[in-house]
């Protein structure tokens, strides 16, 4: 059964530093009013619930199960989760509605990184026998990859200044850090402060809805024309760091070739990642990438991605775009990729 | 708004970890100062090993010696140490292609300067003094003007192979339980209350509060003093001694139903031999001196709840 299903939906809370007065809950719940509010839609109308989160980030063993106290689990809902970023949680979701097993779906997710160190807590996602004893903290390992690209002539320090800059130019009332802001010193050499992203805690949903429901619930729904997923090997010494043949194969699958896109929102949480994948994705300068202002301007873990997707959504709704790519990821160093083509019915 | 509660949160594990044929082979290696890669059947050797081809998943298991100097392939120059990494000074973080090795490994590099470091030089592993079988053998590697290390075929069979590794892993959280639960400790401990929220939409009220209705999905907010008395709903008999708890046993355990409530808590009951314990006993909070919660529940010698009274928060 083929059916057409789009993102109806979209809404994301401030992304801030620390919301220590909120538990995730609390932080999550306006956010999942607000994109429920924009369909019309209850909890008990959703025919299927998928969230992403990380136990990692709140330190605590099946986190997730006291979010679900914001959607209404009682009496049981049909629900699942992904412990990584949103963005795979729509995906599953997606697959959901094809199958016809239902015809709404409430994407989820959230991620508070304050209680923590996050670069310390993101050091235990990587293989446990040969890196994880040493600790090599996101930004440093970001940092090799972006050397990699100096190296090899992909960019340099002044591009990258640029890449921030413009990411940070938004005026996406959502993003954390935006408007000017200094390069700053090197955190990791050759990565500055600037080509980092901001550490915050938020919330991001998406409400999807399959054929003549999605045009009920939205006046021009951004129908998700392909999506796909693709992973590298964990090892970045087996990984030619310049590029990145998971994102150029998933965008290949989910037929984001086939002709151009007008805006891509990336997720690449730092300035030499939007490096890599322009290249991996043959973006040019005929697309807009990131107006949200992307990772860089606002990176709430495993909500970043999935905003990508609600944020290209979101664009196609008020009509900003008809073609826009989204993209999420996941891992050291771009090692997981997902893209979305979203599209609006033509005008 | 309430001042929010935190507190310190640690989390700590040292994960045991098996080790595969050549993982064990790599890592009893880096103990008697050999460095071990595998051999992919179209003839690259991957340093670190992984025991299937990353390109054909084929399972691989050729060892072969591959060189202790090697050249720097991306490097990033780490100016403040973190807790755990490999050196307590500024050093750089390097992915190294040990001579004879088609794959990089990374580690640290002990150089005096950014200035000192660059890609395509010359590095040589620098031993730590204790090794007992894991990545950290490598205390890091150095710079190196010399040739090549001689590399020969070795079997990787070693006396005493190590079997498996020990990943200490901590973290340290700040952990604040947010704004409901805040609200219901303070009460809690200040007071002597139990303060509950109702339900804007079903009414109900939770105890202790998270903030939201878990049927209708809503926030709650409307704060409602319940209690102190409650009916037990189940219990359970304990007969297991804790650690670190000095409760004689049997005890019991059990969900009490605080008046108002409509939801059930957990709590220890006391003051009535643990055989006597039954559903619908009603029972009232005991406190200790100093106690920031009810060190358990007595009966209150009121006759029992009737079971219709209850039945909705088994």
């Amino acid at each position: 059964m083929t059916r057409d299903i789009a993102v109806v939906a979209f809404a994301q809370s401030d992304t801030l530093r620390s919301t220590e007065e909120l538990s995730e809950v609390e932080m999550l719940m306006p956010v999942l009013h607000g994109v429920l509010a924009q369909t019309g839609l209850k909890t008990a109308d959703i025919g299927f619930t998928c969230s992403g989160s990380c136990d990692y980030l709140a330190g605590r063993a099946f986190s997730f199960t006291l979010a679900l106290d914001g959607v209404g689990a009682w009496p049981p809902i049909s629900e699942s989760h992904v412990e990584t970023d949103g963005a795979w949680a729509l995906y599953e979701a997606w697959t959901k509605l094809l199958s016809g097993d239902a015809d709404t779906a409430l994407v989820y997710s959230y991620g508070k990184s304050s209680p923590g160190s996050l670069r310390d807590v993101l050091t235990r996602q990587l293989d446990p026998y040969y890196l994880a004893p040493l600790w090599p903290d996101s930004v440093a390992l970001a940092a090799l990859q972006a050397q990699a690209l100096i190296d090899a002539g992909d960019t340099d320090e002044r591009e990258l200044a640029q890449i921030g800059a413009r990411s940070r130019s938004t005026d996406n009332p959502r993003a954390q850090l935006k408007g000017p802001v200094p390069h700053g010193d090197y955190l990791v050499r050759p990565l500055r402060t600037g080509d980092c992203p901001p550490i915050g805690d938020g919330a991001a949903a998406v409400v999807l809805a399959a054929g003549e429901r999605a045009r009920d619930l939205c006046e021009r729904p951004a129908w998700i024309r392909g999506i796909d997923h693709r992973i590298e090997a964990h090892s970045l010494g087996v990984r030619d760091l310049t590029d990145s043949p998971s994102a150029r194969l998933a965008a290949e699958k989910a037929g984001a070739f086939e002709r151009p896109v007008d805006t891509a929102e990336l997720h690449a949480p730092f300035t030499s990642q939007e490096v890599v994948l322009r290249k991996a994705l043959r973006l040019d300068d005929s697309t807009t990438v990131n107006p949200s202002g992307g990772a860089l301007a606002a990176n709430p873990m495993m909500a970043a991605g999935l905003a990508r997707i609600g944020e290209a959504a979101a664009r196609i709704h008020r009509g900003e775009s008809d073609r826009a790519l989204a993209h999420a990821t996941s891992g050291p160093c771009l090692q997981q990729n997902l893209v979305a083509v979203l599209e609006g019915d033509p005008r | 708004m309430v001042d929010v509660l935190k507190a310190p949160l640690v989390v700590e594990f040292p994960f045991t970890r098996s080790l595969g044929p050549v993982q064990s082979a790599f890592l009893t290696g880096l103990r008697e100062r050999v460095v071990l890669g595998v051999r992919t059947r179209d003839g690259r050797t991957l340093v670190p090993p992984v025991e299937y081809d990353p390109v054909t998943a084929e399972e691989i298991r050729d060892l072969v010696h591959v060189g202790v100097t090697g050249t720097v392939t991306t490097w990033a120059w780490n100016p403040a140490p973190r807790r755990g990494q490999p050196l307590g000074t500024p050093f750089a973080w390097v992915l190294v292609k040990l001579d004879n090795a088609d794959t990089a490994l990374l580690h640290a590099l002990d150089a005096p300067g950014p200035d000192a470091v660059h890609t395509g030089m010359r590095v040589r592993i620098r031993w730590a003094e204790d090794r007992v079988g894991a990545i950290t053998d490598i205390a890091c590697f150095e710079p190196h003007d010399g040739d090549e290390s001689h590399v020969r075929v070795h079997t990787g069979e070693f006396d005493d192979p190590v079997g498996g590794i020990v990943a200490e892993a901590r973290l340290d959280y700040t952990y604040s339980p947010g704004r409901a639960q805040t609200a219901y400790i303070k009460a809690l401990e200040t007071e002597r209350r139990a303060v509950g929220e109702r339900c804007p939409s079903c009414r109900k009220v939770y105890v202790p509060p998270r903030g939201a209705c878990p049927t209708c999905g809503v926030a709650t907010a409307e704060q409602v003093e319940v209690g102190p008395r409650g009916t037990v709903t189940t219990f359970c008999i304990v007969n297991i001694k804790a650690k670190n708890l000095d409760i004689e046993v049997p005890y019991v355990y059990a969900h009490i139903a605080l008046d108002g409530a409509d939801l059930a808590l957990h709590g220890r009951i006391g003051g009535i031999p643990y055989d006597q314990v039954r559903m619908g006993l009603r029972v009232e909070p005991v406190w200790t001196e100093g106690g920031r919660y009810p060190d358990h529940y007595r009966p209150t010698g009121e006759p029992d709840a009737e079971y219709d009274t209850y039945k909705e928060l088994l």
